[in-house]
């Protein structure tokens, strides 16, 4: 179908050598997300890092329930569908049956800070040595908009129409810095993807953490703070101008805990 | 000045248009046309794209592949050769 996208197909023009090109590792179909969306920069980081570090066969994925349920569809790697929230008590399981394997698992703020907080914060208590991969728009995408616990104080959506108001609903769940206070993380980080410099920044710490899980000391933790160009009722430049500008500095860039510094 | 090109998969493109915005040259613009699923879609307008890869690297959807001119003029030569 896509005969342009196929590897062999391929063809630089005359002068001219590849110095881009989507993963292989990247099932070549259509991703369903909306234009703009930040997921899709995220499975294609991961699937580079997959791809350059060639552990495509010995990678194990755990989706979770949200817009990026059907994540199986698009990483070529082994998948595993999770019970919403639970993709971290799942990963667990995998890794400890198969701890030779490289286990990640990819979440978003609904599924990994709302209904698995429990989980997650067990998770990484215990120290399983997995890449846990966050996706925090502070929305929920999928169901319609609604308010997740990552919402901005006074941010509208669907079920906070005139904002969501600290005395009725608390305050936005920074939950990357609860887990870096935990003993078993080993690598915290918050990253972005909305410009080039933040994307390259991303792969980077994607890189770590892919590394650092061959160390068995503890749980990768990656959250990347991500745009909903229709959750937010926005055009994915202006979601992403939001984004720098109210999403940054309630949830600041940069590593949290990193392996020998603190 | 390096020259380079992009190819865009024309019916992938969503049209988000991150690839413009991201675009230091101002080479890229919205189709006039519209791809399979009613996009306008990523065309490259100016020949000054010097394959810097920005585009391709906020693209969601990884529809853009990079191509350039190699930079040292023994590459160039195994290449044209």
């Amino acid at each position: 179908m896509f005969e342009d996208r196929k590897m062999e197909t391929m063809t630089a023009p005359a002068g001219m050598e590849l110095v881009y090109r989507r993963p292989s590792t990247l099932v070549d179909t259509p991703m369903h997300y909306c234009p703009g969306c930040s997921h899709g920069v995220v499975h294609r980081l991961i699937m580079e890092v997959v791809e350059e570090t060639g552990i495509q066969e010995k990678t194990i994925g755990v989706a979770p329930v949200g817009c990026s349920v059907f994540a199986y569809n698009y990483l070529d790697v082994d998948m595993q569908e999770a019970p919403h929230g639970r993709a971290t008590a799942v990963a667990t399981g995998i890794k400890r049956v198969h701890p030779d394997k490289i286990v990640f698992t990819y979440q978003g703020d609904g599924d990994l800070a709302a209904i698995g907080t429990g989980e997650t914060i067990h998770t990484v208590n215990r120290g399983e040595s997995i890449v846990v991969v966050f996706i925090n728009n502070a929305i929920y995408g999928m169901t319609g908009g609604q308010m997740a616990p990552t919402t901005l104080l006074g941010m509208v959506t669907s079920t906070t129409p005139f904002g969501r108001e600290q005395p009725v609903m608390g305050y936005p769940l920074k939950i990357t810095e609860l887990i870096a206070h935990l003993p078993g993380a080993y690598f915290v980080t918050r990253q972005a993807v909305h410009t080039t410099a933040h994307v390259r920044k991303a792969k980077k710490a994607l890189q770590a953490a892919f590394e650092y899980q061959g160390h068995n000391k503890g749980t990768c933790f990656l959250e990347f703070v991500s745009n909903c160009p229709s959750g937010w009722k926005m055009t994915p430049l202006e979601a992403n101008d939001w984004l720098e500008k109210n999403m940054l500095p309630m949830y600041p860039l940069g590593d949290l805990k990193v392996p020998g510094r603190n | 000045m390096i020259k380079g090109t992009i190819h865009v998969s024309i019916d992938i493109c969503k049209g988000c248009e991150l690839c413009i915005a991201a675009c230091p040259q101002e080479s890229l613009a919205l189709s006039e046309q519209i791809n399979k699923k009613g996009y306008r879609y990523a065309v490259l307008i100016k020949d000054n794209c010097t394959g810097c890869v920005n585009c391709a690297l906020v693209c969601p959807d990884a529809v853009i592949t990079v191509y350039r001119e190699p930079k040292s003029a023994k590459k160039r030569e195994a290449v044209e050769a």
